[in-house]
């Protein structure tokens, strides 16, 4: 990892793309089962796009295709208006592409400020950790950043103690913090009670106040709705449907998911 | 500001102290006469840093939530190959270096087991803990080496020499590693990268920490150290003897646990240990001092033990 990963970027000026992420027409397949079939799928600056369908429709897939995951058979992808072929997840971090997982992102038993700079302490030539400015910064992204009020919740909290949509909202946190453009979300509210799901929402917000984007994914809308500025239904391998949400209300989006679950058609 | 919650960490450590202090309490009420001069200081100093090494380094592995066995046998087979070298080349500097890689690869070995063939580190070291002794009666064939001429070296009075006369060198040297793995675990990118692997191993791949690294340095750093700690005991005594470091196997892993760390990893305390290591050497001459039997000595260890984790667990549990 280079010094540059470590440290946090200052906020790239506004870049010559119109697009944060593009793919087209990109294929996926395992064997002889075709995950992918030709999907077409952008992101926009500062855009919440929800990635919904049924399971096995092959969300994970084209995440995973955007993370260095899997490599697509066929197909290009652009990242702020450049060609780029992505090979490990490594790679897509540092580009800044940041994949926010449920259970997996931060360690129960270790405070605040060593989870938000795991993996990229802020540290001395001789590797010794600089803890005041660690823990000074944990401290501004709390409160300032991610806005947690709760004095329940220090820098020197272990994660064990935070609910299921707090820590979501840490590892939110982190990924801004280090300045990633755009951020995954893969099943975010998963196992969350209404109100932590609501936590997690307001989290998601967030990522557009700090003019950064980022992909949600669920198979269930109604959690997403209200965060999301559009919808892309993903159907077996295919892109199924492209909605602004200004352009269809909640009940309308739930009768065309019906539909497509009766007819395979979305409308 | 917000007054800052004790933190379990601390707990922790107040706890080992509060352990630490009763016990001398104790000594000194039952036996004032020996523990008012400084005699059994001195036999202190001279014995426990030995163990108390081994137990700092091992704390490591166990922070990992892993295990190791194999140290007690890798000390003893690079404290061979230390004897043998000195008697061979009759070159300390030579002997020191030759036995310190010979720990550090016997450390990388194990490290191979666990991460790159997968064997679980309890069972990988169970395999190497008998290798290396087996390896170490094989090559001295049941017989001692004699190192009676280091002491006219250099590196004899760097290491177990007696500063002014009556503070051993061992001692200070201790000091030291203890200052050293306290800044690695608590300040350094790598005892951060440690707590994090040993708490969420998939977590920590997540964040571009590098797991099999993180776990090869902790195996490699413990041989090292095992072979350390057999060179100050070998010139300690001026003799090496094939079953040698066999008794800091439990010595070194009760220090580890009476200090507070947790087995279950992600957690770790260098001040317990450095603690666990104090009590569990002094308690042998503190007990017959009292006026105890020998035959009480693995009783109160045994009680200690117990004691002490019972309350990291009650401790944990509350804080849950
Ligand atoms: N590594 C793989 N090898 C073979 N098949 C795979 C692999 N990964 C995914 N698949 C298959 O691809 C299809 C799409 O899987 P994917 O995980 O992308 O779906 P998903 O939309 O994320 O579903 P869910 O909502 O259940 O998470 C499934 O049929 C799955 O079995
Ligand atoms: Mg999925």
């Amino acid at each position: 990892m280079t010094d540059k990963d470590k440290t946090p970027k200052t906020t790239t000026p506004a870049a010559e793309y119109d697009k944060l992420l593009e793919m087209r027409g990109i294929y996926k397949s395992f064997g002889h089962v075709h995950v992918l079939k030709g999907i077409d799928f952008h992101v926009n600056k500062e855009e919440i796009v929800a990635l919904v369908g049924d399971n096995g429709a092959g969300k994970s897939t084209l995440i995973k295709t955007i993370t260095g995951v899997h490599k697509p058979n066929k197909g290009d992808i652009f990242f702020k208006g450049k060609k780029i072929t992505i090979h490990s997840v490594s790679q897509s971090r540092s580009l800044g592409i940041e994949t926010v997982y449920q259970e997996r992102a931060l360690a129960d038993q270790q405070s605040m400020w060593r989870n938000i700079f795991a993996g990229r302490e802020i540290t001395n030539r001789f590797g010794i950790i600089d803890v005041k400015t660690q823990r000074k910064e944990t401290e501004r992204l709390l409160r300032e950043s991610m806005g947690f009020t709760s004095k329940a919740i220090t820098v020197d909290s272990q994660v064990v103690f935070l609910s299921g949509g707090e820590k979501q909202g840490i590892a939110i946190g982190r990924a801004l913090f280090f300045n990633a453009d755009l951020i995954i979300l893969d099943e975010p509210t998963m196992g969350l009670s209404l109100s932590e799901t609501k936590k997690v929402l307001d989290f998601t917000r967030k990522i557009k106040e700090h003019g950064k984007s980022a992909i949600f994914i669920s198979h269930n809308f109604y959690h997403i709705y209200p965060a999301a500025d559009r919808f892309v239904i993903l159907d077996r391998g295919k892109i199924a449907g492209n909605v602004k949400k200004t352009d269809i209300s909640q009940e309308e989006l739930v009768l065309k998911m019906e539909n497509l679950a009766k007819t395979g058609i979305f409308e | 500001m917000l007054k800052k919650p004790l933190l379990l960490e601390h707990k922790l450590d107040l706890s080992i102290l509060i352990v630490f202090i009763s016990i001398f309490l104790l000594f000194i009420i039952g036996n004032p006469a020996v523990f008012s001069r400084f005699d059994i200081y001195y036999s202190f100093m001279s014995t426990i840093p030995f163990t108390a090494i081994l137990a700092m380094s091992v704390t490591l592995i166990v922070v990992l939530g892993m295990m190791d066995l194999s140290f007690p046998s890798v000390l003893a087979f690079a404290s061979w190959i230390f004897g043998t070298v000195f008697t061979v080349t009759g070159s300390m500097p030579l002997a020191v270096i030759s036995s310190l890689a010979v720990g550090t690869l016997a450390g990388y070995l194990n490290s191979v087991l666990v991460v790159r063939i997968g064997v679980p580190s309890l069972v990988a070291t169970i395999g190497s803990m008998f290798f290396w002794r087996g390896a170490v009666n094989v090559v001295a064939r049941g017989k001692g080496i004699s190192l009676v001429a280091a002491q006219d070296t250099f590196l004899y009075k760097l290491f177990v020499g007696r500063l002014g006369g009556m503070i051993p060198a061992q001692f200070l040297w201790m000091v030291a590693v203890a200052v050293f793995f306290w800044v690695l675990l608590k300040r350094h990118r790598y005892g951060a990268h440690l707590l994090f692997v040993g708490d969420n191993e998939q977590s920590a791949e997540m964040m571009g920490i590098n797991v099999k690294k993180v776990k090869t340095i902790a195996f490699m750093q413990l041989g090292a150290f095992s072979a350390f700690a057999g060179i100050l005991s070998t010139l300690e005594v001026t003799y090496f003897w094939p079953s040698q470091g066999q008794a800091y196997l439990m010595a070194a892993l009760a220090a580890v646990f009476i200090g507070g760390t947790s087995v279950f990893g992600g957690m770790g305390t260098i001040f317990g240990t450095f603690m666990g290591a104090l009590i569990i050497g002094s308690l042998e001459a503190g007990i017959i001092s009292i006026g105890l039997s020998g035959f009480w000595i693995q009783f109160i260890y045994g009680l200690i033990i117990m004691a002490s984790v019972s309350v990291y667990a009650t401790l944990l549990r509350k804080q849950g």
